[in-house]
């Protein structure tokens, strides 16, 4: 696995959790990652932002990324320290450009059902950045 | 006409169709679809249908649940009625802000101003 070099010292002692591409499957580490964000003390703002963002993200991962196939895993790699959250997940499918989902606000798009995920961990972590064509997203969230 | 889902405790007063979320976590991503439908069969059951959804007890909902509310409503619209929100925690309120669906959907504070606020 390539990682940028701007992002290499956070990465360095990730914890793994691997899943198949099942919405259910999402909770395992979702629940891991809020339960060591809580015992760091991060606000119950800064825990919501982290659930609301690992729930998009993952979701992207599995219907977007890996077509719900059950075949195809999503790997959350994470690490939780008192200073920071940091998420690295990645699907097997074929990338995108996230600069070309276009702006869910805009009146246009507004009453369309979809495409607010992107927008909404944008507003949410320190940090979001796709990598490799798009099938990995890295997520930071400081405790501030 | 009771709803076949516990999680939601529907009520009808002066014309209005309430429906309250009985779980903190029922607009996760896992139950959206569901919910949806069952919303969606309450609004086609008494037409034109002014429908209430009470927030109280939500704590988190994603962006497929905003989806969820998104079609409800315009399906809600093409009977003929209206679609209101109410009781929305600060920070549930705050998704709806980030993606301007506060300009969209009508939200109220308490459930007895937006019950008061419906069209005759």
């Amino acid at each position: 696995m390539n990682f940028s070099s701007q992002h290499s010292d956070d990465e360095r002692s990730l914890k793994t959790i691997v899943i198949p591409s099942d919405l259910a499957a999402a909770k395992e580490p979702e629940q891991a990652i809020l339960r060591e964000a809580q015992i760091n003390g991060f606000s119950e703002d800064a825990i919501f932002a982290i659930k609301l963002t690992l729930e998009e993200a993952i979701t992207n991962a599995i219907k977007h990324g890996n077509k719900c196939d059950r075949t195809k895993k999503v790997t959350v790699r994470y690490a939780v320290d008192a200073h920071q959250v940091v998420i690295c997940i990645r699907d097997e499918g074929a990338g995108f450009d996230p600069d070309a989902v276009p702006d869910p606000t805009k009146p246009e798009r507004i009453s369309l059902p979809n495409g607010r995920g992107i927008l909404l961990m944008k507003a949410y972590m320190s940090e979001v950045t796709y990598r490799c064509n798009g099938t990995e997203i890295f997520l930071r969230k400081r405790n501030e | 006409m009771p709803a076949d889902r516990p999680e939601l405790k529907v009520t009808h007063s002066d014309g209005v169709c309430v429906v309250e979320f009985a779980d903190r976590k029922i607009l996760e991503e896992l139950s959206i679809n569901q919910i949806g439908e069952e919303l969606t069969r309450l609004a086609e059951q008494h037409q034109p249908t002014n429908m209430l959804l009470n927030f109280m007890n939500v704590e988190h909902l994603s962006s497929a649940a905003l989806g969820m509310l998104i079609t409800l409503h315009k399906r809600i619209v093409e009977l003929g009625g209206q679609l209101k929100l109410t009781d929305i925690k600060p920070q549930i309120y705050e998704v709806f802000k980030i993606t301007r669906l506060n300009k969209i959907f009508d939200i109220h504070d308490s459930a007895a101003k937006a019950k008061a606020s419906f069209a005759k």
